[in-house]
This record gives structure tokens, C-alpha cells and sequence, in this order.
């Protein structure tokens, strides 16, 4: 999958170059969000994420993040990167990255984003702990 | 009857112990009965928080129609970021 703004990768995310995509000299402000693989989940020691992508659909839902966002707010460039595959603790599992001409834009479509790409994008995190493994918020 | 091809993602796959899988379907041919069929064959799809459908990669409500040429997906509940 490549896309300069939307990518669903394999390989280790380059946090920079992201941020880097997203200036813009007409651009006042960057908000990044950075997801990353935390240590422990309720207590539980994690040993490492694995994430399952279905890349066609996941490709298509986060391009109408970034079409929705880009009509809520003057934005002037946006990226959302998302990693896949075994993860381990401490590096990024997603990278938001976006400009606009003023901060608070930049917030709030940052913060947009993040929170419906875990609504409707079709990925799923898998939580590996030292004595059995979960699949993250599938049952109530 | 109607022969579809499913495709499976994260917990899906553990529930059916496979990528994809083969489903027999009755008219109507719609997402509805689909689901209906699914939770029949793989009755754990029950107890899932969610199962949504996803025809040609995109969510698909209970009327939409299928063809046999569509490319069918479950999409148990999304976890990413």
C-alpha cells in the first residue's frame, strides 16, 4: 500500500518523515498523535501487540478520516500511518500528523481522527501476555 | 441457492480456523441473511461485542443485496490505533 497520506505498513513507522510530510509554510500549527504499545494492560505484563489489517477497506476508511476532517477544519495537510504485523512494546502502532493555520484546528482534527479510526477502521489489535493472549475488545 | 466466500480477519479467523470460508445462502440474497446463516454455522459469532458485514470493503447495512462476485468480509469488532 503506498500513499504519500495513507499507508498501512509493515515496517517500523519513521515518526519524523511523517511529521515532516505535514509542514507547511501556510500552516501555523502540527498536531501529532502518536500511538504506542504500552507495557501492561489491566496489571497484566503485555510482551508484544500483533495487529491484523484488512488493507482494502482499511485503506478506504482512513482516506474518509482525512475527507471528513478536511471538511470540519482548514486543514492543510494530514497523514495517518498505522503499522500492522508483531509490535513490540514502545513503538508507534499509529502516527497522526496534521496542519493547519492555527492550533486549535489542529487539536481537534487530530483528535477526530484518532478516535474514529478505533471506531471504523477494519484493525484489529491483538495483546499477547506471558500467559495466554486477547483479542482486543471483541467480546462485551 | 447461492455459494459466497467469506473472508476472515482477527478473531474471526480463530472462530472458523481459517482465512475464508464457503456459506450456502437462500434467497433473498441480503446481508440480513447472511449474518443470519454465519451466526447458525459459527454460533461464537454470538458472543462477539459486534459482527459487521463489509461488501466490496465497505460496511454494508442488513438490506444491502449480494452477488455471488462480491467480495464478502466479517468484521468482528476493530481494535487499531
Amino acid at each position: 500500500m503506498v500513499d504519500k497520506w495513507v499507508h498501512i505498513s509493515d515496517d517500523k513507522l519513521d515518526e519524523q518523515a511523517i511529521m515532516a510530510l505535514v509542514r507547511s509554510d501556510s500552516a501555523g500549527a502540527i498536531d501529532v498523535f502518536i500511538g504506542t504499545v504500552r507495557n501492561s494492560t489491566k496489571g497484566k505484563n503485555v510482551v508484544r501487540l500483533e495487529f491484523e489489517s484488512y488493507d482494502a477497506m482499511a485503506i478506504k476508511e482512513i482516506q474518509k478520516i482525512i475527507d471528513q476532517a478536511k471538511m470540519k477544519w482548514p486543514i492543510e495537510k494530514m497523514a495517518i500511518y498505522h503499522r500492522k504485523g508483531v509490535l513490540s512494546i514502545g513503538e508507534a502502532a499509529v502516527v497522526i500528523a496534521v496542519s493547519t493555520p492555527h492550533r486549535k484546528a489542529s487539536f481537534e482534527a487530530c483528535q477526530y481522527a484518532i478516535d474514529t479510526l478505533k471506531e471504523t477502521v477494519p484493525i484489529w489489535k491483538k495483546e499477547v501476555f506471558e500467559d495466554g493472549e486477547v483479542w482486543v475488545a471483541a467480546h462485551p | 441457492m447461492m455459494n459466497v466466500k467469506i473472508k476472515l480477519f482477527g478473531i474471526g479467523k480463530e472462530i472458523v480456523n481459517a482465512s475464508e470460508f464457503d456459506i450456502e445462502l437462500a434467497a433473498p440474497y441480503t446481508v440480513a441473511v447472511l449474518r443470519n446463516e454465519v451466526m447458525v454455522k459459527y454460533p461464537s459469532f454470538g458472543d462477539l461485542r459486534s459482527v459487521m458485514i463489509a461488501v466490496n470493503s465497505e460496511y454494508a447495512a442488513d438490506d444491502v443485496q449480494i452477488v455471488a462476485s462480491d467480495e464478502i468480509a466479517l468484521i468482528p469488532p476493530v481494535s487499531g490505533g
